[in-house]
């Protein structure tokens, strides 16, 4: 779960940090490069201990074909609107399937 | 593709299991479209869902995020205090199964461990905000946590109607096909050994009346010819005596 929002998430008590001092969360600001985005991308979808990866959805347009390609059922991949960037739904990987079969 | 048949002796005892085979495939057929239909219903329940609940995240995010902004007015910024205190996660999520017509759908339930996160975040100052956003937040994930459940259900249940409607369409346009030309097969090859046998019948009763009459006819010419033959009679030369037990 990352998001410059992630404060909030984590108030809810979703956070968790093992005795390596892996965290269940990452924190990506702008110096952050796209390859570690997309390696920690890997990392939680591949965690066991992880149902639901939330990203915000501008970090998602940043490795969009990676979540595109993502089509495991689980874990689950959320896209979230973040702070500043208003939502939209078009981008949205489950959403796209969505309209994709309406239009058949 | 009518020529495709399964390659079997063309017996009778073939020709009745094919029969129970085809009576099989046509009730697993129509099981099967029934329980593609039912999924497509729900299928379309959880788009519906799906749509709404996104909508529904898109407001509850931005009220939480107004909150956090509310907290970050009064008490600073507390990020990376609420990232360094965070050690193990109390709002954890339990996976439950539903069935949904023999198909097993996740279903991700919130269960909210230990006592309060961050009892002590905002006590200095904004303790009011940080709880509004901590509670905005909760059922922030709450609404995430739904549609999560929802996603994973939809993202399973294409692949399970595809799967499906893959193999009723299989049934019908190749299973069910084949099956009836092999049943055709047998009884048309049946129906040719019925005719050959039926000839060779016929074909042996002529043979007989050809060898019949002939034997007839030799005989008649023979009594004419010559004077007739009685043959030996050897029962009537010794008379046996009767055996009494």
């Amino acid at each position: 779960m990352r998001k410059d929002s992630v404060t909030g998430m984590l108030l809810t008590g979703i956070g968790n940090v093992d005795h390596n001092q892996n965290s269940n969360f990452f924190v990506v600001d702008n110096k952050t490069t796209d390859a570690e985005i997309s390696e920690k991308f890997t990392e939680f979808t591949n965690r066991k201990d992880v149902a639901i990866v939330l990203i915000t959805q501008w970090i998602a347009d940043k490795i969009r074909e990676q979540v595109d390609d993502y089509t495991t059922t689980f874990p689950t991949i959320l896209e979230i609107p973040s702070k500043d960037q208003p939502y939209d739904p078009n981008k949205d990987s489950v959403l796209k399937r969505v309209q994709r079969l309406f239009r058949d | 593709m009518s020529a495709i048949r399964e390659n079997v002796f063309p017996t009778r005892m073939n020709l009745q299991n094919t029969k129970i085979r085809l009576r099989g495939a046509q009730t697993g057929h129509s099981l099967l479209k029934r329980k593609s239909e039912a999924l497509s219903m729900r299928f379309v329940e959880i788009v519906r869902k799906i749509q709404d609940a996104k909508l529904k995240m898109g407001k509850v995010i931005q009220n939480a995020s107004f909150s956090l902004a509310e907290v970050a007015y009064t008490a600073g910024d507390i990020g990376f205090q609420v990232r360094e205190n965070s050690k193990t996660a109390t709002f954890k999520l339990i996976s439950r199964q539903e069935n949904v017509s023999g198909v097993l759908l996740p279903v991700f339930e919130k269960s909210i461990e230990g006592g309060n996160a961050f009892e002590l975040a905002g006590l200095s100052r904004g303790g009011k905000q940080v709880k509004n956003c901590k509670d905005m937040y909760i059922s922030a994930m709450e609404t995430l946590v739904e549609l999560a459940s929802l996603q994973t259900a939809f993202l399973l249940l294409d692949e399970i109607i595809k799967l499906t409607n893959r193999r009723v369409a299989a049934i019908e346009f190749i299973i069910i096909p084949r099956i009836e030309n092999t049943i055709s097969y047998i009884s048309s090859e049946l129906d040719e050994q019925d005719r050959e046998e039926f000839y060779r019948l016929k074909k042996v009763q002529s043979k007989k009346k050809e060898a019949k009459d002939l034997a007839i006819e030799s005989n008649n010419q023979t009594k004419e010819n010559s004077e007739p033959f009685e043959p030996k009679n050897i029962l009537a030369e010794q008379v046996d005596e009767d055996i009494i037990f």
